[in-house]
């Protein structure tokens, strides 16, 4: 099978140089016989990709261990659905795995985009076969899945323990899905400048595409925070990792995309930053990958260092390159139809928003790299964590808390003050109230305050929106006021669903303030012994050890310690953690230990706060376990904020809804004279 | 073959007594601690945690201080989280021994950049070049921010400008409208017709 893999990558190779290079000479201009090739190459390179990756997938089931990969990512015990997802655990199958999924999303660019953007499909084509040709490069010449050893060892090495959580089943292929289709906006943008047709067409065509992988990016950046806070024990969910943060760059241009993309459709304006923002977030995809597999930054959850680094760096400055070249020879056709009336104005607002989104991505790229710079500058190596993102970052962050109120709500093109005052009244008067009461409940920390108070004055943005939109319908078409919420929504999905992305933000800003006041401590017990916890809320919980048993469970032998939770004398239940000795079984009845024993975390979640016990180990081999005890405030709103966030992508991206009218009318507005009457109206 | 009542209870007693005695010799009591079956299992053998480990001071100076063994976390998260690391131990007492000596939290930290260089701390003292990582994405964001507002202020009154200077040139208007909608040509039917529409999904 590996040579049946082997042979689909080359073939496929020389698929995509083919629609490569004819969908970017042009030579299917007036050749509809060499446009329809250009499709079905796309088509082709799929079907090459799934048959790759059938053979990966056969090597693992039928635990091939002479393929380097598979006895490097698997074992004979390892369960079922972890060999599945080791197709993704290492670095050689996760670079097919992208390259199926890309060519996956260029054969559904192909099919579903509707034929009136029919000029724009070869270059698509051309851009996506470039971008999956260059991974199938990288395959090809520094990473092989199919590489084969000089001998067949009794069983692999087994997949890391900490990989061996069902986040990781589904963190990275979305997380990869995020990343990966970004491909299809900057396809349509490069075919937009290569074909010159830069009106607002390839914007339509696209628009879905940017909204599907942002909301990939979302969910997957989401699971990550997920998994490590389950996974890894250490008691958070994001610890400004140099990967983590490159997950974050291009989620930043892209949500700043899909606000300024409004201005573009609505108004005709920014046009060229609308093209720079997609071309930077595919560029930023890139980069994270490199970041990912060169081992260039120090970071816990890179794969192994390896020289796939310089063919990413190499193809991230050509792009780049390629690109702003393109962008900068299209440049005086992407002038704006109007110009912008009033600084009180969505649009103005709009642009800050951008301002912001682009300087938090440039801030976090800052910080990743700052040691890099550092060391180069002076010569002395430094470490950027925590502390410092907090710092340079919050205050952005709540800035930009701050925007998300009040962009919906400002007027477009000019908003008077009656408009801001009957807009503003409310909503500022409950961020207030907010504010006041954290401060009477004894809240001392202004940060905290200010963020809640930030979330308190959305939270009366968005409510008022509800309400006002569901009252007009209540009155003008006699609908109860459930019936008319629903319709309201369902008629104005994107405007209501992204309201609804909006309590999202709110929520997981909720949660990270709450994390603020964790607190922790460790504690030695022996059976029968309790330790103490005070939280944030005043209230005191108890931990009793009840004792320690070892048991063996699929391929590993695991020590699991318990203790008794009470919360004010109230018994609450049981909580485990557990050490997991995996082992392999080269042969049958025979085992060997692998890999150090991991740690797993006993949560226990409620709408206040999380339990996190971890049983760090034992004393002399004892019952006596050494454990830690954390309370992390909120943190199962960052969980909620999650399906909120998704539940409000999936409104917005679903298909029917008000259809809007010709883009070009829209995009100039009008003005008319309403007979009889003194008044006027415009838009 | 025929067994009694009182041999059935008998052999029953005998083979139940010696476990439920057993079971009560196994009960533990608070503070006793039996042995694991299998302690490698569970990982090295750790010390029993003193109230220092959770002292503030203690717990303060090691999360500003990087664990040196690649992991990127700060030494207290690093040593109740990765039990595997014997570097955040060995820094653990390395930060209890200098504060034996008598330093305070700062000096101890020096005492570590010193020992480890300046990447031992977890993020950078904002002194000399330093001061630019901190300084720089705020300072650009003002300054883009700046800039733009200075040049869409400027285009916004030019605007302002150039429509006030129109609708002085404009013919009269009548009484109670306004001058953009006075510039404006009269709404055709169908125009009228669109705008209701639009305004109804507008307001919906």
């Amino acid at each position: 099978m590996t040579l049946l893999g082997q042979f689909a990558l080359w073939t496929a190779l020389f698929v995509g140089l083919w629609a490569a290079v004819i969908g970017f000479s042009g030579r299917w201009q007036g050749r509809p016989e060499l446009a329809r090739s250009v499709t079905r190459a796309v088509y082709a390179l799929l079907g090459l990709m799934l048959v790759a990756a059938a053979a990966l997938w056969k090597g693992l089931i039928s635990h091939d261990f002479n393929i380097e990969y598979v006895a490097s990512y698997t074992s004979r015990n390892l369960p079922g659905y972890y060999i599945f997802s080791a197709f993704w655990a290492g670095q050689k199958g996760s670079l097919l795995f992208w390259a199926i999924v890309l060519s996956l999303f260029a054969s559904l660019a192909q099919w579903l985009t509707p034929s009136r953007f029919r000029a724009l499909m070869p270059y698509v084509a051309a851009v996506t076969s470039s971008v999956t040709i260059f991974f199938v490069m990288v395959m090809l010449f520094a990473a092989n899945p199919f590489e084969r050893l000089s001998f067949t060892p009794a069983d692999g090495n087994g997949l890391n323990p900490q990989l061996q959580n069902i986040g990781m089943v589904i963190h990275p292929p979305m997380l990869y899905l995020g990343y990966i289709s970004i491909t299809i906006p900057f396809a349509f943008a490069i075919a937009a400048l290569l074909s010159r047709r830069l009106d607002t067409g390839w914007i339509q065509a696209m628009r879905k595409w940017t909204l599907m992988s942002w909301l990939f990016l979302s969910i997957g950046i989401t699971l990550g925070m997920w998994w490590a806070y389950v996974e890894l024990g250490w008691g958070g969910y994001w610890a400004w990792d140099p990967v983590e943060n490159a997950s974050l760059l291009p989620w930043l241009t892209m949500s700043a995309f899909l606000h300024s993309v409004m201005i573009q459709e609505k108004r005709g304006m920014l046009k060229r930053w609308n093209m720079m923002l997609i071309i930077g977030s595919f560029l930023l995809s890139i980069f994270g990958t490199f970041i990912t597999r060169s081992g260039v930054i120090a970071s816990v959850h890179s794969f192994t260092q390896s020289n796939v680094g310089y063919f990413f760096l190499g193809f991230l400055v050509s792009a780049a390159i390629l690109s702003f070249t393109l962008l900068y020879t299209r440049w005086d056709r992407l002038e704006a139809d109007v110009q912008l009336e009033s600084m009180a104005s969505r649009e103005a607002a709009f642009l800050f928003n951008n301002l912001l989104f682009v300087g938090i991505a440039f801030s976090v790229l800052w910080g990743t790299l700052f040691p890099i710079l550092s060391e180069a500058v002076r010569g002395t190596k430094i470490s950027v964590g925590p502390p410092f993102f907090n710092k340079v970052n919050v205050p952005l962050g709540l800035l930009l808390l701050l925007l998300t109120g009040i962009g919906p709500l400002i007027a477009w093109r000019k908003a008077s003050t009656r408009n801001l005052r009957r807009q503003f009244t409310w909503p500022v008067a409950t961020g207030l109230v907010v504010a006041a009461l954290l401060v009477a409940s004894g809240m001392r920390s202004y940060m905290a305050v200010l963020s809640l108070a930030l979330g308190g004055f959305v939270v009366g943005t968005l409510v008022q929106e509800f309400y006002r939109g569901t009252s007009a319908r209540h009155r003008m078409y006699e609908e109860s006021y459930g019936a008319a919420l629903l319709h309201l929504i369902a008629r104005n999905r994107r405007r209501y669903g992204g309201y609804i992305v909006h309590a999202a933000i709110v929520i997981y800003f909720a949660a990270f303030t709450g994390y603020a006041f964790k607190k922790d401590m460790e504690a030695t017990l022996k059976p029968g012994q309790t330790a103490t916890m005070v939280t944030p809320y005043g209230h005191t919980y108890t931990f009793t050890h009840l004792g320690v048993s070892q048991f063996e469970q699929l391929n590993r032998i695991v020590t699991q310690a318990s203790v008794q939770v009470t919360r004010d004398g109230k018994p609450m239940g049981v909580i485990n953690s557990e050490k997991r000795q995996h082992f392999s079984e080269p042969a049958p009845g025979v085992r060997q230990k692998s890999f150090e024993p991991s740690t797993e975390v006993g949560i226990r979640s409620d709408l206040e706060g999380d339990l996190y016990v971890v049983y760090a180990g034992s004393v002399n081999g004892t019952e006596e376990a050494v454990y830690r005890f954390t309370y992390n405030p909120l943190v199962i709103w960052v969980w909620i904020g999650g399906v909120v966030l998704v539940i409000g992508g999936l409104i917005t991206m679903w298909p029917g809804g008000v259809v809007s009218g010709a883009p070009r009318q829209r995009q100039a507005g009008y003005e008319v004279q309403l007979a009889g009457s003194a008044g006027g109206t415009g838009r | 073959m025929n067994i009694s009542r009182r041999t059935l209870l008998a052999a029953l007693g005998g083979a139940l007594l010696p476990s439920v005695l057993r079971g009560q010799q196994d009960v533990q009591l608070p503070g006793d601690a039996g042995n694991l079956r299998d302690p490698r299992s569970a990982g090295g053998s750790l010390s029993p945690v003193t109230s220092r480990d959770n002292d503030p001071t203690v717990v303060g100076i090691e999360r500003r201080i990087q664990c040196t063994c690649g992991c990127t976390l700060d030494v207290y998260t690093c040593r109740t989280t990765d039990f595997t690391c014997s570097y955040s131990p060995a820094m653990h007492r390395e930060v209890l021994a200098l504060l034996d000596q008598g330093k305070t939290p700062d000096q101890v930290i020096a005492a570590f950049v010193a020992k480890y260089g300046e990447k031992v701390l977890m993020a950078p003292k904002p002194v000399g070049f330093n001061i630019a990582g901190y300084v720089v994405p705020g300072l650009a964001i003002l300054l883009v921010g700046g800039v733009m507002f200075a040049i869409l202020r400027q285009r916004t009154r030019a605007l302002e400008l150039a429509r006030a200077d129109a609708a002085r040139k404009s013919p009269p208007m009548p009484a109670g409208a306004s001058r953009a909608v006075a510039a404006a040509p009269p709404a055709s039917e169908d125009e009228l017709a669109r705008l209701e529409r639009e305004l109804k999904a507008f307001d919906a």
